[in-house]
């Protein structure tokens, strides 16, 4: 991936999640977060991983967000007040995103094959790389017994809100 | 300069991959887009013939004085082909348009969802092979590995616009257009997404062209007997069962998504004056048109790129061959391909003016119940057929 690509998209994805953030109408904070997810698929495409990117896409920025958008737009959720800074407030943000930052410092320090690139994948004409393919074939053998937990924990999940949003009406 | 030139028609260089790319997506552009203004009046022509009436049939294009010249009349003509003037005149009445912006609405999120729209209806033309090939050039814009994903995921994207115009229209009909398109689109995309697995798992490619090669010598998935120019194995004999099913639950949800007739709830006249875009006039109502046909136009590809075998069409050979013959072969190839996308439109067409619309209900209850148990199992009776049956 060219890197002025990746600078972009990076500084888009980075720039739309802080204002997701920062908005106070809930609407412009969703839709921000939709241009930042867009953003990271991008990142993905660079990366020619073009089956999570799409997944991304299709998942978070078309379904989920959707959803996000549809339940913000009909409970009419207002913007939020302004409210005055205090000092304990700012003081704990700070200690959290300082000990975060610090976390990540530490675990680069000690992983010392982040520092180097990559190897590039031997792709050609001969040996396409069907990312598709690969990852079916890795969950279905080397993951499937955790791919199969998680299948029926959705089913779990998804009868129970079918069960909960019943319970009313009898 | 000369080596400047020589990239030019150097397959392997950026620059020759850059021109012709730019070169097909102006191409496919222009082409959409004039289909566009066309099925519009295809659709008003057919449903005015579908209830005994006339349509439009008088816009033709003055001759002027070429007719005087060559001793054409107009009129002559005009029963025959009168009205094909009617999409420009249409265009050109939605520019002149006032461009009219209720004090009432959200402005940026009302300039920003018409664009969004079309935009993704656009886009997901990008995967779509159209044509084989034209001097060792593909034609199709982007030829990636996960085709049909790429088409549902973009045209996830579109409903965005739909939702932002009718919120941002603050008032109570688009609003109601809206929450009914979202709840439609989210409801049929399930059915869309798993309608089509039996033919990946049949096909074994996410590549849109490797499923058009695939077509072309096994036949087509809808009438793999006849276009294959062989007779079929008792798998593809039995694999016809589930490939009918998913045509139908995919053709169905199509429908769905496209907002069509019998599925247009989201802009039912009688209901909601005239839906999400209401308030809209002028450019920007022509862009949610737009969108809609363009959506209807990409869905139409989609179908027969995956169902009725793409650009194939049986005695005539692609595009392969570098001579005038093989240019010629990939221009009859990319005809091919659109006239099966217009007789896709002109079902679409005659569906609509056939039955009436559902009931907001009905419509969950065919998308949740049936739909999506039918593309379900259709998934497992493939896998059980491709397993057992050889």
């Amino acid at each position: 991936m060219s890197s002025i690509l990746f600078w972009i998209f990076a500084a888009l994805t980075l720039g739309f999640g802080a204002a997701t953030l920062l908005n106070r109408n809930p609407v412009a904070s969703a839709l921000c977060l939709v241009v930042s997810l867009l953003g990271l698929s991008a990142l993905f495409f660079g990366l020619e991983a073009y089956f999570i990117a799409v997944i991304q896409i299709l998942v978070y920025a078309g379904a989920v967000m959707v959803l996000f958008l549809f339940i913000i737009m009909l409970l009419d959720i207002k913007a939020q007040e302004r409210r005055p800074l205090s000092l304990p407030v700012l003081l704990g943000g700070a200690a959290v995103i300082g000990f975060f930052v610090s976390q990540i410092l530490l675990v680069l320090r000690c992983f010392p094959a982040g520092k180097e690139p990559f190897p590039a994948l031997a792709v050609d004409a001969a040996h396409p790389l069907l990312d598709a393919r690969n990852i079916g074939i890795t969950l279905f053998s080397a993951y499937n017994l955790p791919f199969q937990v998680i299948g029926v924990l959705i089913l779990v999940a998804s009868i129970g809100v079918v069960v909960l949003s019943k319970r009313e009406l009898k | 300069m000369n080596a400047i030139l020589h990239d030019l028609i150097d397959p392997q260089s950026i620059l020759f991959l850059i021109w012709t790319t730019l070169a097909k997506s102006a191409g496919i552009l222009c082409v959409v887009l004039g289909m566009v203004s066309y099925t519009v009046y295809a659709e008003r022509r057919v449903s005015s013939l579908i209830q005994d009436r006339l349509g439009p049939n008088r816009t033709g294009f003055p001759l002027g004085l070429f007719g005087n010249l060559f001793g054409i009349k107009w009129r002559d003509w005009s029963p025959i082909l009168g009205g094909l003037g009617q999409p420009i005149a249409d265009a050109l009445k939605l520019l002149l348009k006032e461009e009219f912006t209720p004090a009432f609405v959200k402005k940026l999120y009302f300039w920003i969802a018409p664009g969004l729209g079309i935009g993704a209806a656009i886009i997901a033309l990008a995967v779509i092979p159209f044509g084989s090939k034209i001097w060792g050039v593909d034609m199709v814009i982007a030829n990636v590995d996960i085709g049909p994903l790429f088409i549902f995921a973009i045209s996830s994207l579109g409903v965005y616009g739909i939702v932002l115009a009718g919120w941002s229209s603050n008032s109570k009909y688009p609003f109601f257009g809206a929450v009914r398109s979202t709840s439609q689109l989210i409801s049929y995309e399930l059915a869309l997404g798993l309608s089509v697995v039996p033919l990946f798992l049949i096909i074994g490619k996410l590549n849109l062209v490797e499923i058009v090669n695939y077509q072309v010598q096994n036949g087509w998935m809808l009438l793999p007997g006849l276009t294959a120019g062989k007779p079929p194995t008792l798998q593809q004999a039995l694999l016809w069962v589930p490939t009918l099913l998913a045509f139908i639950t995919f053709t169905v949800a199509m429908f769905a998504e496209t907002n069509r007739l019998p599925f247009d709830l989201p802009e039912a006249e009688t209901e909601l004056v005239g839906g999400y875009h209401t308030e809209y006039s002028s450019l920007k109502f022509a862009l949610f048109f737009l969108g809609e046909y363009t959506a209807m136009i990409t869905g139409s590809a989609f179908i027969v790129t995956l169902f009725l075998g793409g650009w194939h069409c049986p005695f005539i050979p692609d595009g392969s061959a570098f001579s005038v013959g093989g240019v010629l072969f990939g221009l009859i190839n990319i005809a091919v391909f659109f006239t099966k996308v217009f007789g896709v439109l002109l079902f679409f067409i005659a569906i609509r003016w056939t039955l009436p619309r559902f009931r907001y209900d009905q419509l969950m209850k065919l998308g949740w119940i049936w739909m999506f148990e039918v593309a379900l199992i259709n998934i497992f009776l493939t896998a059980f057929i491709l397993a057992f049956v050889r």
